[in-house]
């Protein structure tokens, strides 16, 4: 009797088979865009120290056409990424208080709770 | 005629085939069977030939594990109900070598799970004559959840990671690792940690999340590895960062 155990290959498409799968590689593919507004506002930061008329130039390009179709692709990407991150928060952050699990549905308000209070802070510190 | 419903098994020979193929069965179709049920009768009045797992019959050993219609369930934890309409697609887990049939090779997990150390792990073990290890009710809802696994290997077949890290600690052995971790009687967080901490360990986890979402025991792995990511992480800045923190 011989042993000869057969390796199934993972075909490249293995991600395309299922929805959660398909769903887990659409969520890691947002980061990119997050990051890429990331770099974005650094480079604004490069701009802004190099004078008035960089800065000016960085703002143009912002606000053309293609700036804002950029920015709205970056915010439906990043909200895409909040939301399905504060699902899962109360996975890796699960509370105990006095001995009882905090329900899961009081820390992913938490986290929305504390994401209105900081977008309110900016816009108080920006001026709006 | 009563009703039947069509199988589809993944049937591999080592000694006969070159790679596995697909053999179709028809079975008698009843409302309180199991797929465990049906690849029984295949078996017993079919075909002897046909090699698969199984003890219990009642989600309890984690023996039966196979892929169904894709999914990773347990052949007793899976009604023919379900399947009514249309043909029954049955795999070994997925991830793992084919042994035989049904039967995968499942030597990796048990390295693995060996190398985390599942069980309680004291600095020096007390003399019986000053009494058990007590534990609070408490202290037991920190990781009770955890105990459930029954070691049934579905989650190593749903995780991604394991199937393209060959060194990936996986999900099971993970959560289990967790589970001693937050044990009050246990004090061996640190030498696990050479293990469940290094880069084929925790991080190899991208949080896809499918180990939890196919655990026939509600266990939850994904969460417990994100928790020890979080625990890990401040145990090296306490560390190395702290002043006198450096171990």
């Amino acid at each position: 009797m011989s042993r000869r155990p057969y390796l199934r290959e993972v075909k490249r498409s293995w991600w395309l088979g299922q929805r959660r799968y398909l769903f887990y590689m659409i969520r890691e593919l947002t980061s990119l865009f997050v990051a890429l507004y990331c770099v974005l506002l650094v480079v604004g930061l490069v701009r802004l120290a190099q004078g008035p008329a960089a800065w000016d130039g960085f703002v143009a390009a912002f606000s053309s056409p293609l700036g804002v179709l950029f920015q709205v692709l970056c915010l439906i990407f990043a909200t895409f990424h909040s939301v399905t991150w504060f699902a899962v928060t109360p996975k890796a952050m699960p509370l105990m208080v006095k001995g009882e699990a905090v329900p899961p549905r009081a820390i992913v308000a938490a986290h929305y709770a504390f994401w209105a209070a900081l977008s309110l802070l900016v816009l108080i510190v920006v001026g709006v | 005629m009563s009703e039947t419903i069509a199988l589809e098994v993944l049937r591999y020979n080592p000694e006969t085939d070159q790679e596995p193929r697909f053999q179709r069965y028809t079975v008698p179709y009843r409302d309180e069977w199991v797929v465990l049920d049906a690849l029984t009768h295949i078996k017993d009045q079919l075909d002897a030939t046909l090699s698969f797992r199984w003890s219990c019959h009642m989600a309890v050993c984690g023996s039966c594990g196979v892929m169904i219609n894709g999914e990773p369930k347990l052949g007793c934890h899976a009604f023919l109900r379900d399947y009514r309409n249309g043909v029954v697609r049955i795999e070994p887990l997925d991830h793992f070598p084919v042994e035989r049939d049904l039967v995968i090779v499942m030597d990796d997990f048990m390295a693995k799970l060996s190398s985390v150390q599942p069980y309680l792990l004291v600095d020096a073990a007390k003399p019986l004559s000053e009494g058990e290890y007590l534990q609070t009710p408490a202290e037991l809802q920190r990781f009770k959840q955890y105990t459930q696994c029954i070691n049934c290997m579905l989650c190593y077949a749903a995780c991604p990671q394991y199937a393209l890290n060959e060194g990936f600690v996986g999900p099971a052995a993970l959560a289990l690792a967790h589970r001693y971790n937050l044990d009050s009687r246990d004090a061996g967080k640190d030498r696990r940690a050479e293990m469940v901490a290094s880069n084929e360990g925790i991080w190899e986890c991208s949080f896809v999340g499918a180990c939890s979402q196919v655990c026939p025991k509600a266990v939850d792995p994904a969460a417990a590895i994100q928790q020890t990511k979080i625990s890990a992480s401040l145990d090296w800045f306490k560390a190395f960062l702290l002043p006198g923190g450096r171990k």
